[in-house]
């Protein structure tokens, strides 16, 4: 569809103010009229170190950290770091702790991809999704306000367990979310995702083939979108995901419509899981009374993958037997997804590319940690 | 895996050895010469790895540079490390963009971080830090240690 | 001193310019407050409520504030083509007021090519969107400027021919007429007229969605999109330069959706027959305000080469083979 054939492009800059790009991204574009000749990322422009304060502060001064990597799947991010210094440390969790972890993963994974889809359909022009996503968002969001006492960024968790437990009312608000959600779920997908405008706009743009994918690293719905099966909760279980019983939606196209059906489908499961943890929660504590005051993990390198609502985020840390970590390296899923923009938007309309981006959900923050 | 082994080991300074998975998140560390690195990493894509990140640790107490590589096999759910130490003066390593597109990233936040500088690599502009960065934050003789600690 | 023109004609023309002037100016401020509450109502918001009661002060209130702030042109940009392009948007939007008829004797020229004339002077608009993005030196209004032409070129044409469609049916340009020959009840209108051709809703939808394009709504808003461009070609635009893109927006809709009634829907004509007069107009009008308004809160934009596909591929050719259907069943089956 694109050759090129004149010498004449200009550069215009999707800068890092700019209404789609999700966060402070600046992308530099070389533009042959509307056509895209070259992309490149400028990155860094929220790089605030999180890997240098780590060295200078212990392991539990550090929680409040990762939520802010990403605000909007801010439970995985956490449960990376806990589980990692659990697994150093050694420490036990009680399964009342694991169940309570995996609802609030589950719940979060839902609010995140809420906010997705709304931000998407925004990109392309629809602007009244947003607003209803907000409505069953604020929902879910006010529920675990209840308990967990934020509403973004969470720091719930703690080495061994959770740091407040759940009531009844919680698990009673949990158990009618699931077929809330559902009857919202059906009105988005004869809404939204059967609109013709929309299938227009998504299908064919911005194909990912599976040895790109395993070339730069995607994970998350991107690679699951093209047909790479890579769930962590399915490859390397933890926290008791191999308990549950959901699938891993996938999809063989590559397009930005398969990543927009794989999202919609894994929030249908997140609710599957949802539903199955909130059955039985065990009784018991929600928390390991006996985790020392200063923690200092044996000497060793260390590694934890959790499955984000963006991908595979992993964490690897090295420990010098003190109090704070010698090295903690987080492994960002969108910078890997990202890592892909300029070799697949060369030689896309404008247009595209931002249908494309808004695809890949991309939370700059975490890109720039 | 086993294969995988018997084609590192000439690579490797010591032979490549298996870690308990529950203890440590990985199944196969190996320390590979650093001349060898693009040899390994081969090894390893061509049998259907990814590469998940690079990891750069400084060791100053033992005078070089760690780059750690994290690589993931989605089918056989096999994890596998690389471990390469390089001098902390005029660091220099090789790149594997080549085989890893996606490796030309996590190279210049190494750069970055470090001050690594990867033969292969064309571009070495900070990736994170600003574009007249000449510092590598990172490593341990660079500013504020740990002075905001507080013991409990 | 011997006048060209006698001094009641100068007074019915000054009375008619502040009439429209004020008309384009009540309709910027009832469809300004009504889309900002139908947007509130769609989203399950509820809008405007603070100023003024049920918040009908609020665009008043806009104005106001837009007058207030300082007009800036960019350095370096084009100034005489900046200061051009609000104008060249709103002038020929009160100039198609000039012919259009309310009600029997509420127009201010009846013109005999009235519709030749309407047509001409909408055809304008949109240089006035080419000269904004080329006289603001900011690439994002060149992007849009140059897809705004495109898209506009683009959908004159089946526009027209629909238009044509209807004056090979009605036999005269002139809109009192046109109105006048559907009188009585609805199906005497227009769009239902089945003795001069089967395919008049088709047209009648046709020439909505070409309305649609022209005037640059959602979905075909992609020259403004304001996820991608900010606001297009109006990006560079403070105070009452973008004030007044406003307006003309608001003003196109309104000479688009009132050509709609005339020429499809019957005018002023009551759809039984019995009470015509301007209010069945005004109902009529405003009905299909609403429903572009309603339309552009639900879907999405349309990417730009279907958008552009959308009019070559399958409206033009829908509208000349309509066309060449009118012609031959009048002949067969008589006017």
């Amino acid at each position: 569809m694109y050759t090129k054939h004149k010498e004449e492009t200009f550069v215009l800059n999707l800068g890092p103010q700019h209404p789609a790009t999700h966060g402070v991204l600046r992308i530099k574009l070389t533009m042959d009229g509307e056509y895209i000749v070259n992309a490149e990322p400028v990155l860094g422009y929220i790089h605030r170190m999180h890997e240098k304060m780590a060295e200078n502060r212990t392991y539990a001064q550090y929680l409040p950290n990762l939520s802010r990597l990403d605000y909007l799947g801010a439970i995985s991010f956490s449960l990376a770091h806990c589980l990692i210094v659990e697994k150093a440390c050694g420490i036990e969790v009680p399964e009342r702790a694991t169940v309570i972890r995996v609802i609030m993963a589950e719940l979060n994974r839902i609010t995140s991809h809420l906010l997705w889809f709304g931000a998407l359909i925004v990109d392309l022009g629809g602007f009244t999704p947003m607003l209803y996503i907000f409505d069953d968002r604020e929902k879910i969001i006010d529920m675990m306000d209840s308990i967990t006492g934020s509403r973004l960024t969470f720091c719930y968790l703690r080495f061994g367990g959770v740091s407040c437990d759940i009531d009844d009312t919680f698990i009673a608000g949990v158990r009618d979310i699931v077929p809330y959600m559902r009857t919202r779920l059906k009105m988005y997908h004869a809404l939204v995702s059967r609109n013709a405008i929309l299938q227009e706009r998504l299908v064919g743009i911005g194909n990912i083939t599976p040895e790109m994918c395993r070339s730069y690293g995607a994970s998350g719905a991107v690679a699951r979108a093209s047909g790479v099966k890579h769930d962590v909760r399915q490859a390397e279980p933890y926290s008791g995901y191999e308990r549950y019983d959901f699938d891993i939606p996938m999809s063989t196209d590559g397009d930005s419509m398969a990543r927009f059906s794989v999202k919609m489908e894994e929030m249908e499961q997140s609710l599957r899981i949802i539903e199955q943890a909130v059955k039985n929660v065990p009784a018991g504590a929600y928390r390991n009374g006996k985790v020392p005051r200063t923690l200092t993990p044996a000497v060793g390198d260390f590694y934890q993958a959790v499955e984000t609502p963006r991908g595979a985020f992993g964490i690897r840390m090295v420990s010098d037997g003190s109090n704070t970590p010698y090295r903690m390296k987080l492994r960002s899923p969108c910078l890997s997804n990202l890592s892909l923009l300029p070799e697949v938007v060369e030689g896309m309309l404008l247009a595209d590319m931002l249908a494309f981006m808004g695809s890949l959900d991309l939370v700059i923050p975490e890109i720039d940690r | 895996m086993n294969d995988i082994v018997s084609l590192l080991t000439p690579l490797s300074v010591h032979t490549p050895r298996f870690v308990t998975y529950t203890e440590k998140g990985w199944h196969l560390d190996a320390l590979i010469v650093t001349e060898r690195i693009i040899d390994a990493t081969r090894v390893l894509a061509d049998a259907g790895y990814t590469l998940e990140t690079i990891t750069g640790v400084d060791w100053p107490e033992q005078g070089n540079i760690e780059l750690v590589y994290d690589l993931f096999h989605s089918d056989r759910r096999e994890r596998a490390v690389l471990r390469v130490r390089i001098g902390r003066d005029g660091a220099e390593a090789k790149s594997i963009s080549s085989l890893f597109s996606g490796a030309a990233w996590h190279e210049r936040e190494a750069h970055d971080f470090f001050g690594v500088r990867f033969e292969g690599l064309a571009d070495h502009t900070p990736l994170l830090l600003a574009e007249d960065a000449d510092y590598h934050p990172l490593r341990k003789d660079y500013g504020a240690q740990a002075n905001d600690v507080h013991q409990t | 001193m011997q006048l060209p023109f006698s001094i009641e004609t100068f007074i019915r023309f000054a009375l008619y310019v502040v009439g429209f002037l004020a008309f384009a100016i009540f309709n910027a401020v009832i469809l300004g407050w009504g889309e900002r509450k139908i947007m509130a109502r769609i989203q399950r918001r509820i809008g405007p409520k603070e100023v003024g009661p049920f918040g009908l002060l609020q665009i008043p209130a806009d104005v106001i504030k837009l007058l207030a702030k300082q007009f800036r042109t960019p350095k370096g940009g084009d100034t005489m083509l900046f200061l051009a392009a609000p104008a060249l948007a709103i002038i020929p939007a009160l100039m198609s007021f000039v012919a259009i008829p309310f009600a029997p004797g509420l127009l201010a020229r009846d013109i005999n090519i009235g519709l030749l004339m309407v047509y001409a002077f909408t055809t304008v608009v949109i240089l006035g969107l080419l000269v904004g993005g080329l006289g603001s030196r900011n690439k994002y209004a060149i992007i849009s400027a140059a897809r705004a032409v495109s898209q506009n070129v683009a959908y004159e044409i089946p526009m027209l021919i629909s238009v044509v469609t209807v004056v090979l049916i009605t036999r005269t340009m002139n809109l009192t007429t046109i109105v006048d020959q559907q009188a009585g009840a609805f199906w005497h209108w227009n769009m239902f007229r089945f003795s001069a051709s089967p395919l008049l809703p088709v047209l009648f939808i046709v020439y909505i969605i070409c309305m649609l394009a022209e005037t640059n709504r959602t979905p075909f808003d992609i020259a403004e999109a304001e996820s991608e461009l900010i606001a297009g070609a109006f990006t560079e635009y403070s105070g009452m330069g973008s004030g007044l893109f406003f307006l003309a927006e608001y003003a196109n809709i309104v000479v688009g959706c009132s050509l709609a009634v005339i020429l499809f829907l019957g005018g002023w004509h009551d759809p039984f027959g019995f009470f015509p007069g301007v209010w069945w107009f005004a109902a009529k009008l405003y009905f299909l305000v609403f429903f572009v308004i309603w339309v552009r809160w639900t879907f999405p934009r349309t990417q730009f080469y279907s958008l552009l596909n959308l009019s070559w591929k399958t409206l033009i050719p829908l509208t000349l083979g309509n066309l060449l259907l009118t012609g031959f069943w009048i002949k067969v089956f008589g006017p």
